[in-house]
C-alpha cells in the first residue's frame, strides 16, 4: 500500500498527461488545464511546507549561541512580508511592495553581482592555456568578452563580428548537441519515472 | 534623501562587505534576504495560487473537484511526523507523474526535434558557394553528439571525431563564460551606479 499507491497514481497522472497531448478533444483540453492547475496548487502547499520547515529549524537555532541572531533576522523577515501583505495589501505602492524594491531587490542584485568578482578571480586562477582544448576556450571566452565592451568597436568592428559568429554558429552547434542529449536523457528518465523504475522521489523503495 | 535608498544602499554596502571577507554585517544582511525572499514568495503563491486557483473556485463558486489538490496539498504536510510521512509520497508521486508526462512530448519537440531541424540548413548558397558557416554547425553537432556517445569507447574514427567535438564545446563553454561575466558585471555597474548616484549622490 505504502509503495504501491504512490507508484499507481504516478504511472495513472504520466499517463494521462502523455496521452492528452495526441488530443484535441476539448475534455482532453479540459482535463489538461485542471491538472495543470492541481499541479500549481499542490506546489504551492510544497512551498507551504518548505517554509513552515524553514521556520522549525530557524526557532531550533535560535537557542544557539552566535547563530541565533541570524536565525531571528531571518525569521523576522519571513513573518514582517505576510504581514504587510495582511496590512496593506500588494499592489503598487504598498508597503509589501515598498520593502521588495528597498530592501528585498537591491540586496538580490548585489549578491548576483557579487559572483563578478568570483568569476573574475576563478578565471585569473584557472585560466592557462597550457592545452589546445584550453587555449580554445580562453580565446573563445576573450572575443565574447572584448566583443561585448564597447570600446572594443572603437579598434575594431571585427570582435562584434567574430564573437556573433562564434555565439551563432560553433558555439551554437555544441549548444545543440547539448540540449538534444538532455531531451534524449529526460526523455528517458520521465519514462522510467512513469513505468516506476526510477523511484528517487521514494527514497529508493 | 529618500529613506528607501538610504537603505537600500547601506544593504548593498552590507553585501559588498563579504569582498573583505565573511562578517557580522554581511551575515545579517544575508539572513534578512533569505528571510525576505521567503516571506516574498509565501505572499505571492498565497494570492495568485491558494487564493485565485483554490480556495475561490472551491469555497466560492462551489467546484467541489478542487477539494483533491487540496488534500493532496495537505498531505504534503505529513512529513513532518514519522508516522505519516509516507502519506505525502501521493501528492510528490501525483507531480512527479504528470510532471513526466508532460515533458515526453515536450522534450521530444523543443529539445530535440526543433534542434535538429534546426541544424538542417542548405550547405550550398543560391551561387552554388559553400556556406562555411552551416557546415560548422553540421561538424559541430555530429562531433559533439559523437563526444556524447557512451556505447562504445572513444577510439579511432570515432575517437577522433569525438576530439573535435570536445573543441566545439570548449568553444562554446569559453563562450557561455563570457556571456555570463558581462551579465554580471552589468550588474555590478548597476550596483555602483545606483552607490553614486542614488546613495552617495557623487554623480548627478
Amino acid at each position: 500500500m505504502r509503495n504501491k499507491l504512490p507508484l499507481i497514481i504516478c504511472l495513472i497522472s504520466g499517463l494521462i498527461m502523455f496521452l492528452q497531448y495526441f488530443s484535441k478533444h476539448p475534455v482532453s483540453r479540459a482535463v489538461y488545464s485542471s491538472i495543470l492547475d492541481w499541479w500549481q496548487i499542490i506546489f504551492a502547499f510544497t512551498l507551504l511546507v518548505g517554509a513552515a520547515a524553514f521556520v522549525k529549524v530557524s526557532l531550533k537555532g535560535l537557542q544557539k549561541k552566535g547563530e541565533g541572531k541570524y536565525k531571528a533576522i531571518a525569521l523576522a523577515g519571513v513573518v514582517v512580508m505576510p504581514i504587510l501583505a495582511i496590512i496593506g495589501g500588494n499592489k503598487l505602492g504598498s508597503p509589501f511592495l515598498w520593502v521588495f524594491e528597498n530592501i528585498q531587490a537591491p540586496m538580490q542584485s548585489t549578491v548576483f553581482s557579487l559572483l563578478a568578482f568570483f568569476v573574475a578571480s576563478a578565471a585569473y586562477r584557472g585560466f592557462r592555456a597550457r592545452t589546445i582544448p584550453a587555449a580554445i576556450l580562453l580565446i573563445s571566452a576573450l572575443f565574447v568578452l572584448l566583443g561585448r565592451i564597447p570600446i572594443s568597436e572603437y579598434f575594431s568592428e571585427w570582435f562584434t563580428r567574430i564573437m556573433f559568429w562564434i555565439q551563432d554558429y560553433p558555439s551554437m552547434a555544441a549548444r545543440r548537441a547539448i540540449l538534444i542529449g538532455i531531451g534524449l536523457g529526460s526523455l528517458t528518465t520521465a519514462m522510467r519515472v512513469i513505468l516506476g523504475i526510477e523511484r528517487t522521489y521514494m527514497r529508493g523503495e | 534623501m529618500e529613506i528607501g535608498a538610504i537603505i537600500a544602499g547601506l544593504l548593498t554596502l552590507a553585501i559588498y562587505s563579504f569582498l573583505y571577507k565573511d562578517n557580522p554585517v554581511y551575515k545579517a544582511a544575508e539572513s534578512l534576504l533569505i528571510g525576505l525572499s521567503i516571506g516574498y514568495a509565501l505572499v505571492i503563491f498565497w494570492q495568485s495560487t491558494i487564493v485565485d486557483l483554490l480556495v475561490k473556485p472551491l469555497f466560492g463558486e462551489g467546484k467541489l473537484i478542487l477539494a483533491m489538490p487540496f488534500v493532496l496539498g495537505l498531505l504534503m504536510f505529513s512529513r513532518f511526523s514519522q508516522k505519516t510521512s509516507w502519506l505525502s509520497r501521493i501528492p510528490i508521486a501525483f507531480m512527479i507523474g504528470a510532471g513526466a508526462g508532460v515533458s515526453i512530448p515536450a522534450m521530444l519537440y523543443a529539445r530535440t526535434l526543433k534542434q535538429v531541424s534546426a541544424s538542417v540548413a542548405p550547405l550550398f548558397n543560391e551561387s552554388g558557394a559553400l556556406n562555411l558557416s552551416e557546415m560548422v554547425i553540421v561538424i559541430g553537432l555530429i562531433s559533439t553528439l559523437s563526444y556524447f556517445y557512451f556505447s562504445r569507447k572513444n577510439e579511432g574514427a570515432i575517437g577522433k571525431v569525438a576530439k573535435v567535438g570536445t573543441y566545439f564545446l570548449m568553444i562554446f563553454f569559453g563562450a557561455t563564460f563570457g556571456y555570463t561575466v558581462m551579465s554580471r558585471l552589468s550588474t555590478l555597474i548597476g550596483r555602483v551606479e545606483f552607490l553614486l548616484t542614488d546613495f552617495l549622490h557623487v554623480i548627478k
